[in-house]
């Protein structure tokens, strides 16, 4: 236990000691509500859809927690880079307790950066409809933060070195994004795209977190949470296999 | 007196290549011993063999008369190891590096600050505590590595290279502590070194590494007379000879680490 706390502390030390990527990390997310939440809020009200800011709000909290969880778990690489992964790995504590107390780390940073991100939308104009509802949020926020940051941690036990850093961030990390819906509203769109967003974790999750704080749902929040809590458990299992097989 | 670490016939291969080759030896408890090569020699594969960091391929290594793969979270207690690379984690203090450390390995709470406190202080940083490891200099580092590896109380301390690239006042500190501790405590110190005159200072018995394979062994008086030579150095050149050896670094090499990018295994 304590081996998993360690670990998990060393990961919130290093998020809040670098102040500048903290606050830089806020950049992309107030980019695409000032640009994209205001700049189609009124082609989209045309459509009869209503408030694009209400619709969107939800899906960039959750582009925050992907981007911050994937690199959270990609670290992962640097740490193997830099030698520090060695003095954990010779450590007497079991590759599962390593790469759990990682994954919780990497998780609760990544659901901070999403509660920030949230209060930042929230400053813009972004109205939650049910205060009660907030904690069923949070709880698919951290739900989205644990499968990203548990993916970031398999893919870095598979990669060597940082040069399959850019094809992972444009063949996996930019598609389940721009796919989840975060954007646009699935009710609709052609059939392939539909099908190919149902496949897409980040669609549950993205509807989870807007179904809760705004009550506007595509796959129903029963689907949603089953969906999460599957994809998470899996995801975690095979991350520790994985990670079980790195050798130093 | 029991040998502490006990090495038998070790095996490690890679692919078609054999970096260790059928290689035996023990360390007596107390004992500090070099194990000294050309570049390429297998060293640092040996040294992460007895650190269970590599799993041997054939073979069998004992710690405390513990089996490094079958109980390797038990070997993990018994030693300290300074790698060749630095292992710190640049973004933390150098009192978070050690509290760290301290926790992973389990070190009681209530003796966790005085522990740290004393050995920072017996590497001379305790000043420094409060600082980013990422301002030290090398030699801060390594020392920092030292003390950390210390934390736990180990039986052995390994270390790979440990004085390489450091000034010779630094060298000269890191072996005064290292010797003193030896001294006071029978720690058994095992290092890998490529400066050969500080192995026939400080290390009890040396053993050299060729090609995979352990072409000598002994005290560096032995090993002198042996060779008939005056230096440890002259005799360690009149047993691997010469010629230089090239690690396998070629225009292939970037090729190589692309191609290993994604693990097939």
């Amino acid at each position: 236990m304590s081996a998993i706390y360690i670990l998990w502390k060393r990961e919130l030390i290093r998020y809040f000691r670098s102040k500048a990527r903290l606050v830089g990390s806020l950049g992309q997310p107030l980019l695409f509500l000032v640009a994209l939440g205001f700049g189609l809020g009124p082609v989209f009200a045309k459509a009869g859809q209503g408030n694009y800011f209400q619709f969107l709000g939800p899906g960039v909290v959750c582009m925050g927690i992907l981007f911050t969880g994937v690199f959270a778990g990609i670290q992962v690489i640097w740490d193997r880079q830099f030698g520090f992964l060695k003095e954990t790995l010779v450590a007497p504590v079991t590759r599962f307790e390593i790469m759990l107390g990682k994954t919780l780390g990497g998780a609760t940073v990544a659901f901070l950066q999403g509660c920030f991100v949230l209060a930042l939308t929230m400053l813009l104009g972004f109205r939650v409809q049910h205060l009660y509802l907030i904690p069923l949020a949070l709880t698919a926020m951290f739900l989205i933060a644990l499968f990203f940051t548990a993916l970031g941690i398999s893919i870095a036990s598979i990669l060597e070195d940082m040069q399959g850093f850019q094809l992972i961030m444009n063949f996996v990390v930019q598609p389940v994004f721009f796919l989840s819906g975060a954007l646009f509203p699935l009710a609709g769109v052609v059939s392939f795209l539909s099908i190919i967003s149902s496949f897409d974790p980040l669609a549950y999750g993205v509807d989870a977190v807007r179904g809760s704080l705004t009550g506007i749902t595509h796959f129903g929040l029963v689907t949603d949470f089953t969906v999460l809590v599957v994809i998470s458990s899996i995801v975690l299992a095979l991350g520790s296999y994985l990670f079980s097989r790195v050798e130093a | 007196m029991d040998d502490i670490i006990q090495a038998q016939n070790l095996t490690k291969t890679f692919k078609d290549f054999k970096a260790v080759d059928n290689v035996s030896f023990n360390v007596p408890k107390g004992e500090i011993f070099a194990f000294l090569g050309p570049n390429g020699a297998g060293k640092t594969t040996t040294v992460k063999m007895l650190t269970t960091l590599l799993r041997p391929t054939a073979g069998t290594i004992r710690l405390n008369g513990i089996d490094t793969v079958t109980n390797s979270e038990n070997a993990r207690k018994t030693f300290g190891i300074v790698f060749q690379d630095p292992s710190l984690d640049d973004e933390l203090t150098a009192y978070e590096n050690m509290e760290f450390h301290a926790v992973l390995y389990k070190v009681p709470r209530r003796e966790l600050k005085e522990r740290v406190e004393k050995f920072l202080r017996f590497v001379e940083l305790w000043d420094r505590k409060k600082d980013l490891v990422k301002t030290f200099s090398g030699g801060m580092k390594r020392r920092l590595e030292i003390a950390r590896g210390l934390l736990h109380k180990p039986e052995i301390l390994f270390l790979d290279e440990p004085t390489q690239g450091l000034d010779p006042q630094t060298r000269n500190k890191i072996w005064e502590y290292l010797q003193n501790l030896n001294k006071e405590t029978q720690i058994t110190i095992f290092f890998t070194t490529h400066y050969m005159e500080e192995a026939e200072q400080v290390a009890h018995r040396v053993a050299i590494m060729d090609r995979g394979k352990i072409i000598d062994s002994g005290t560096p008086t032995k090993l002198k007379e042996q060779t008939q030579t005056k230096t440890l150095e002259e005799a360690f050149l009149k047993l691997t000879g010469t010629a230089i050896r090239d690690e396998e670094a070629s225009g292939t090499d970037k090729l190589r680490s692309h191609a290993r990018m994604w693990r097939s295994r």
